[in-house]
């Protein structure tokens, strides 16, 4: 038999520093080498065990890459029909106000075939999170124009890059969101970087701590690499990210606390 | 007894709502049902039972919001009108998929499209055989009256929750607009949370560590898996077909003639039975209350005793394909009906009669 990689006699309890949170199921995830869903994935989980609040929480799965990411998260779910995820989490939240309930969902999922259902729930001023993942193209039918594609970018429905005189403009939905009154916290991070990593995930804390006080919707943008929707390596993906995809799509907290932190001065370019 | 009331069959459906346990209402506006909301909404039923009320954005958001409140084994319902339900049928589909409960009016207008205001029988098809994609079936209860308006909402209520399973009900914008006296069922309690948790061991409601994880969902990959789902749907429905079918007879016993008919025009037929027989002929009236499940035994029994058939609908002819199939070709089942929103009268329904059976 095959020598296991980690000897069992050094992994013992006090010899832990960091594992793998139990709200993680163990299974191999379904995601592309390289792609930020399961990062996001360990965040969200890790907050929910840290808050101890597992049982507290129901999660709503979006259609798209992360279509089974209840078979990975330990907790009860609903998988919506594409786009609908919002409307899900208003019944639940109403009907369950001491829950913690959040939406999962793609750009596709969100921020085209979902928008009325995104616009009328955070105009609503429900009181769930929204954990949305932007990687500009439809992951999981093959690489498609998303509503959030650049201009100029490459898809397999736009092979000559995006032309926004015909293909129409990337949608911002995360700056039109935030300002809506029902919307109370909106933030804009990624997770190709330890940093990074650490910077969403106090976003998500203090997006699933807004819930208690019932202050409206807490909404969480990451903009990620699709390497495989791309057609790069992984580490090609991350630097094209941070060329294209951070000038247009800017970091950092955008609402606070129901307040507009400021006002970005960005280039409608490629 | 309970409390006797004068109602619109839309009123009568929103005051069932609340005296059954109903935890939540999501619906968006639209003639001939609007009553329904507008109702719940002066009734403050949070104020009362609990309840939630909400107007959503679209039919799409209001089914959606039934699916994601029914897979946490809430008690919820929608109501809509013909374009607002054809717009449903994605979160129809989703939750027969995912075998979740719910209660959902449809106080039917003439269409196609936008069609007209005015009340029709012609979603037959849409609601019996599916509507949405994949195979499925909904529980299809048609009341002809305001007390079955009343009454169909906790039936439907119990039988959702029974099978896990979507209920229709299938009204039409008369029944839906028209008064009658109807006597309300007594409130029943909404349940608390331990009692839903207990009763609904399925539901999506916070995982204690002690317990699996819950998911909701359609979705099955494998072919074989979603076969087998499948597979359990249909032992499901062939269930329901065994338990629930519920209909009925009107001078059948010594009938030669039979009207058959749902709702609205079930009421019409019974006036035009009343006609037929001061003329001296034998008509009876078989009232379907379960379109799906289909009285299929109980009409083919009939169909053994009487001469023909006339199937009479507000539509251009589609509960006839299930009367016919029930049958067979044995005698002669012929279809009238009036669309687009005209309502027949027991005049012509008795010369259709006349004509194309009789002396046909």
């Amino acid at each position: 038999m095959e020598e296991p990689f980690v000897k069992t006699e050094i992994r013992k309890d006090e010899n832990i520093v960091y594992k793998r949170t139990d709200l993680l199921v163990d299974r191999p995830l379904s995601y592309c080498p390289g792609c930020g869903h399961g990062v996001v994935h360990r965040l969200l989980m890790e907050t929910l065990e840290e808050m101890d609040i597992q049982d507290k929480t129901i999660g709503v799965s979006p259609v798209g890459c992360s279509v089974l990411a209840y078979d990975f998260m330990n907790i009860d779910m609903l998988g919506a029909a594409h786009g609908r995820a919002p409307a899900l989490a208003t019944a639940i939240k109403r009907l369950w106000p001491d829950r913690f309930v959040f939406t999962y969902q793609g750009d596709g999922d969100l921020a085209a075939i979902g928008t009325a259902e995104t616009i009328h729930a955070c105009n609503r001023g429900e009181n769930f999170t929204i954990i949305f993942i932007n990687n500009g193209i439809y992951g999981m039918t093959g690489g498609q124009m998303a509503p959030t594609t650049l201009p100029g970018m490459r898809s397999s429905t736009s092979p000559y890059g995006r032309d926004v005189q015909t293909m129409g403009h990337p949608l911002k939905i995360t700056e039109l969101i935030s300002n809506l009154p029902g919307v109370h916290y909106v933030t804009r991070q990624a997770v190709h970087t330890p940093s990074h990593v650490r910077k969403t995930k106090k976003a998500i804390r203090k997006a699933l701590e807004q819930q208690k006080e019932s202050k409206g919707i807490a909404f969480i943008e990451v903009v990620s690499n699709c390497n495989s929707g791309w057609k790069m390596t992984p580490v090609q993906s991350n630097k094209w990210m941070e060329e294209n995809m951070f000038p247009f799509y800017p970091l950092g907290d955008i609402k606070v606390d129901g307040k507009l932190v400021e006002k970005k001065e960005v280039t409608e370019k490629a | 007894m309970g409390e006797l009331r004068l109602m619109k069959g839309n009123e009568a459906v929103a005051e069932a709502a609340i005296r059954a346990g109903c935890d939540g209402y999501f619906g968006y506006p639209i003639t001939p049902q609007s009553e329904v909301m507008e109702y719940l909404m002066a009734e403050k039923p949070h104020e009362r039972t609990g309840m939630v009320v909400l107007q959503a954005e679209s039919e799409t958001a209001s089914i959606n919001m039934l699916y994601g409140a029914a897979g946490t084994g809430k008690m919820v319902m929608t109501s809509s009108s013909s374009p607002g339900i054809s717009l449903m049928q994605e979160g129809i589909s989703y939750m027969a998929g995912a075998e979740l409960p719910a209660v959902i009016v449809n106080v039917v207008r003439g269409g196609p499209g936008l069609g007209t205001i005015q009340p029709s029988q012609a979603d037959y098809f849409q609601a019996v055989k599916g509507g949405g994609h994949g195979d499925y079936k909904m529980i299809v209860l048609a009341p002809a009256s305001v007390q079955e308006m009343c009454d169909h909402v906790k039936l439907g209520f119990d039988l959702a929750f029974k099978y896990r399973t979507p209920v229709m009900i299938l009204s039409d914008g008369a029944i839906g607009q028209m008064m009658e006296k109807v006597v309300l069922f007594d409130p029943i309690p909404r349940r608390t949370e331990e009692e839903l948790i207990r009763q609904n061991p399925w539901a999506a409601t916070g995982k204690p560590k002690d317990r699996k994880h819950i998911i909701i969902t359609s979705l099955d990959l494998d072919p074989a898996g979603q076969e087998r789902v499948n597979l359990k749907l249909q032992a499901k429905y062939r269930e329901i077909e065994k338990n629930e079918i519920l209909y009925e007879t009107l001078g059948c016993e010594d009938a030669e003639y039979l009207f058959v008919a749902f709702g609205l025009s079930a009421r019409i037929c019974q006036k035009s039975m009343d006609l037929a027989r001061a003329k001296g002929i034998k008509v009876g009236l078989f009232r379907p209350v379960t379109l799906f499940p289909f009285p299929v035994k109980a009409i083919n029994d009939l169909g053994k005793k009487v001469k023909g058939m006339l199937v009479v609908e507000m539509n251009a002819g589609q509960m006839i394909e299930d009367v016919k199939l029930s049958v067979g070709c044995s005698i002669k089942i012929e279809h009238y009906g009036r669309f687009g929103g005209i309502i027949p009268t027991p005049d012509e329904v008795v010369h259709a009669l006349e004509t194309q059976i009789i002396g046909g």
